[in-house]
């Protein structure tokens, strides 16, 4: 377990719940965003702003910036590659995985054997599947002599994508 | 989509800063107005070429818990469970893929207990157990995709 993930929560007071409210769906796109967020909140910029600062150093925002849609970028592609390293290697390993430019949501996982002997994922993008391949490809290359097997789940199907609401209202 | 807007769906995949006029230096970097900046990602918001732009938030981090979900449905059953599976608030994306667990779906909740109760609930509701996979460790760097 890193850190971010062992330490309690962070509890929100009252003034940040309303700061997260306002900006989960994003943020106003003009040249002073947070004034346009402090404004429709009744708050000062400078607190808005040292509350997202601080939010962000306890690893609650992650980055501000943009998601792009994928499919739209032409990254149409992508498989769900599954490891089975040694578990003291994991971390090690995890890192150098987590770190390609291609790959997402790189996570350790637990097995469940016999049906599923592997305890790391990695998401891996392409813009088809012979450069998803390739970057499984990588992958190997990288875990070689640490890995016992893997497989890449690809999907066939979207069956739900719902937003994800963070703070109800 | 042009030059400058692939050099800033890069920029942007990178992050901000949060300060209070945070398009200026990337206005400067890209040799075009603020005004610019806005309207082009307010553009591909429209176009669907970005999903989304502001904060991105951990939600484990503000006490909620997410984990991945797997299941191995019977083909025959596929749409009945995928519907019931799906009729849940607290499942965020649901995805069909090649293998013999065939359902993948990502649970969100609003804290950690309710996971077991969901899967629980889950499992009485389709008849298929559900392999339920919390991430142990994140190896999160972030994806960026060069456009």
């Amino acid at each position: 377990m890193n850190a971010i993930l062992k330490s309690r929560p962070y509890r929100l007071d009252a003034i940040d719940r309303q700061i997260v409210m306002a900006t989960q769906a994003g943020l106003p796109l003009v040249a002073m965003p947070w004034d346009a967020v402090a404004e429709q909140l009744g708050l000062d910029p400078d607190e808005v702003i040292d509350r997202v600062t601080s939010m962000q150093a306890r690893g609650i925002i992650r980055r501000v910036g943009a998601v792009p849609n994928h499919y739209a970028l032409g990254y149409r592609a992508n498989g769900m590659s599954v490891w089975n390293v040694p578990d003291g290697r994991v971390t090690e390993l995890g890192r150098r995985v987590g770190g390609l430019e291609f790959v997402s949501h790189c996570y350790e996982r637990p097995r469940h054997l016999p049906l599923w002997p592997y305890n790391l994922f990695a998401m891996v993008h392409g813009h088809d599947r012979d450069e998803v391949e390739a970057g499984v490809q990588v992958i190997a290359d990288m875990l070689h002599g640490a890995c016992r097997g893997h497989e890449v789940l690809y999907s066939t199907r979207i069956l739900k994508k719902a937003g994800l609401r963070i703070v109800a209202g | 989509m042009d030059n400058i807007d692939r050099a800033l769906v890069n920029e942007l995949q990178d992050g901000l800063p949060v300060c209070r006029r945070p398009f200026d230096a990337l206005s400067a970097r890209l040799g075009i107005s603020v005004t610019e900046v806005t309207e082009r990602v307010d553009r591909m918001l429209g176009d669907k070429v970005l999903s989304r732009f502001g904060p991105m938030f951990n939600a484990e981090r503000l006490g909620g818990a997410l984990t991945l979900c797997a299941m191995q449905v019977p083909e025959a059953d596929f749409e009945r469970v995928a519907e019931a599976v799906n009729a849940f608030p607290e499942v965020a994306h649901n995805y069909a893929r090649e293998h013999d667990l065939n359902m993948w779906f990502v649970l969100a909740t609003e804290c950690q207990e309710r996971i077991a109760e969901v899967v629980a609930d889950i499992e009485t509701g389709t008849g298929c157990r559900v392999y339920d996979m919390p991430k142990c460790d994140e190896f999160y760097i972030g994806l960026r995709l060069p456009v």
